[in-house]
């Protein structure tokens, strides 16, 4: 029973979903892509906000770096070569962030990743104006939706799968101690530092290929079109509230807040901004901990 | 042109050390880190051009209004919404995440409404804007009277702070909430004056923000960003250290916004910050 729920359902739910653009209609497609995309950033941003509880408001920084290292290279590089550098570009990034808050209070790290994604737009804006003198960018590439929502479909699993793995693992344990006391985690011998970078770089690593995978759904790149901080938002309360600690959380938040805020952004796109901010209010209030630890702690009080 | 800008750069700095001194009493004194302070200060700007414009209502007269309103809704706030996580959390840790995600949520929230209300454009209102001489270099007038609001406000308030029993309780709380019961403070109250008043400081530094800057609904986090990297530089709760810091920061984004170029003063601030971060985590002015 256990090997059924831990391998054969989440492989089982990987074939469908792989067949599943086979039979879907572009409309549907478009949903799909969104929902594996979403699951692959929530899932990432969990890696390490999850435990460690240090809250990374930087999502659509990488996400955007990701997506704009695309538009710039997209004509020069093959293809692989585009998402491997953008890979790179984001795990240097996430080290010099790191490097510079991770070793100080987690408030310290707080601060800079809330005002990186404006800085890193600001600066592409400066580039793009004063250098090369264009701003904006196109991408052309020979991608269908189906090749996009596969790659993505794969790096949602790849998240998943590493963060189970790392779950099981020292540097799990480590994330997982220092969540819960980082003096203590010191004290057992774990180099705070070290394991907090080494999850914080894989984590934003996965992000920046995320934006760069989802790129060529835009055409049209421009510094205020991908760096929209309604990503970072929606990151932080798909993660929040299926329970960000836990491996399968993310997701479970993902997929039904994704489909609630397509239906608001068309159905009510003036006060859409305001529902999002009384939904994540009310999800920090109601359930602190996720959906998951909620319906245990009823599981328990019924038993009890 | 350095007189210029040291000129210039100052009376910008005035005005950023009174959002600083804020936010640097909502989380020194009532341990609120709150990320949608710069959305206060817009909601303060926003409601001075619509008394300029739609009531002709003089912008000194409206900044004595925004002080009150603004005190009055960070206390609604704090009784509303922090309040109960700070019961919630109790003595663990968990009030700092708690504050970040709910402030967050904050943030978007006031960002709709003000899109909703005022509109996606940049705003701004003529009002003094004939130049006036000081030592050679011409500036405008509306600056010079934000800077002499700020000056006033920042300065009322720092001796309110030293000097007064008031001042004395806010302080106590601010260095141990846990012995200061002890000596028979308040600390609920004095965290929730805490709070109200650095909402109050927002709100005139937006207003005395709104009188010579252009500004927008979705710029909030700049702000923030500028008066969190302000306090820590003047080190968390240090008064005097976030006014120095403030005219600093206001120094150097002039000089980078004459010198290289306009669009990079974020830029700046982050420069700053880091530089803060790899030297003295601590803050400039905190004595090790």
């Amino acid at each position: 029973m256990r090997i059924f729920l831990t391998y054969a359902l989440p492989l089982a739910a990987l074939a469908l979903l792989a067949i599943a653009p086979l039979y879907a209609s572009a409309y549907q497609l478009g949903l799909l892509l969104g929902i594996a995309t979403y699951v692959t950033l929530a899932s990432a941003w969990a890696l390490f906000s999850g435990h460690t509880r240090y809250i990374s408001l930087a999502t659509v920084a990488f996400y955007g770096t990701g997506a704009y290292t695309v538009a710039v290279l997209n004509e020069s590089l093959p293809y692989p070569m585009v998402l491997a550098t953008a890979g790179l570009i984001g795990a240097g990034l996430a080290l010099v962030v790191g490097l510079s808050t991770l070793r100080l209070a987690g408030i310290y790290f707080v601060i800079f990743s809330f005002g990186l994604s404006e800085l890193i737009r600001e600066l592409i804006t400066w580039y793009e104006v004063n250098v090369t003198g264009t701003l904006g960018r196109y991408i052309f590439l020979d991608l269908t939706p189906q090749d996009i929502y596969w790659q993505m479909l794969g790096l949602g699993a790849v998240t998943i799968a590493l963060t189970a793995w790392i779950h099981r693992r020292r540097l799990g344990l480590a994330l997982r101690v220092i969540g819960d006391d980082e003096t203590v985690a010191a004290h057992s011998g774990i180099h705070l530092a070290r394991v907090k970078l080494i999850a914080f770089v894989l984590a934003s690593t996965i992000i920046t290929l995320a934006g760069a995978i989802a790129s060529p759904r835009w055409v049209y790149v421009e510094p205020s079109i991908v760096f929209n901080p309604t990503v970072s938002f929606l990151t932080v309360i798909m993660a929040l509230l299926g329970g960000a600690n836990r491996l399968w959380g993310p997701a479970l938040g993902a997929v039904p807040l994704f489909l609630i805020f397509e239906w608001l952004s068309s159905d009510f796109p003036d006060t859409y901004p305001i529902l999002l901010g009384l939904l994540f209010i009310g999800v920090v209030f109601l359930l602190p901990h996720g959906v998951l630890a909620g319906i245990e702690q009823l599981r328990q009080r019924r038993k009890a | 042109m350095l007189l210029t800008t040291l000129i210039l750069g100052v009376v910008l700095g005035g005005t950023y050390a009174l959002l600083a001194l804020g936010l640097t009493l909502q989380y020194g004194i009532a341990r609120i880190m709150n990320l949608a302070y710069g959305e206060l200060t817009l909601i303060a700007a926003f409601l001075l051009v619509w008394a300029f414009q739609g009531l002709g209502l003089s912008p000194l007269v409206a900044i004595l209004l925004l002080a009150p309103a603004g005190y009055a809704l960070g206390w609604a706030l704090y009784t509303l919404m922090m309040r109960p996580l700070v019961k919630r959390s109790g003595a663990s840790g968990r009030l700092e995440v708690d504050s970040i995600l709910a402030t967050f949520g904050l943030l978007f929230l006031i960002q709709g409404v003000l899109l909703l209300v005022f509109g996606p454009n940049f705003t701004s209102i003529s009002y003094l804007d004939r130049g006036v001489s000081v030592l050679g270099v011409t500036v405008a007038a509306n600056r010079l009277v934000a800077f002499g609001i700020c000056l006033v406000a920042g300065t009322a308030l720092v001796v309110a702070l030293a000097r007064t029993r008031w001042g004395l309780t806010l302080r106590a709380v601010a260095l141990s909430p846990v012995s200061a019961p002890l000596v028979g403070i308040n600390v609920d109250r004095a965290m929730r004056q805490g709070f109200a008043l650095g909402s109050s400081l927002a709100a005139v530094a937006g207003g005395t923000l709104a009188m010579y800057q252009t500004f927008s609904a979705t710029g909030g986090v700049v702000f923030t960003m500028k008066a969190l990297v302000i306090v820590i530089m003047g080190g968390v709760g240090n008064v005097g250290g976030a006014l120095a810091a403030g005219l600093a920061l206001g120094l150097v984004e002039t000089f980078v916004a004459t010198a290289i170029d306009p669009g990079l003063t974020l830029a700046a601030t982050f420069a700053l910050f880091l530089i803060v971060l790899l030297w003295r985590p601590e803050g400039l002015f905190r004595r090790r």
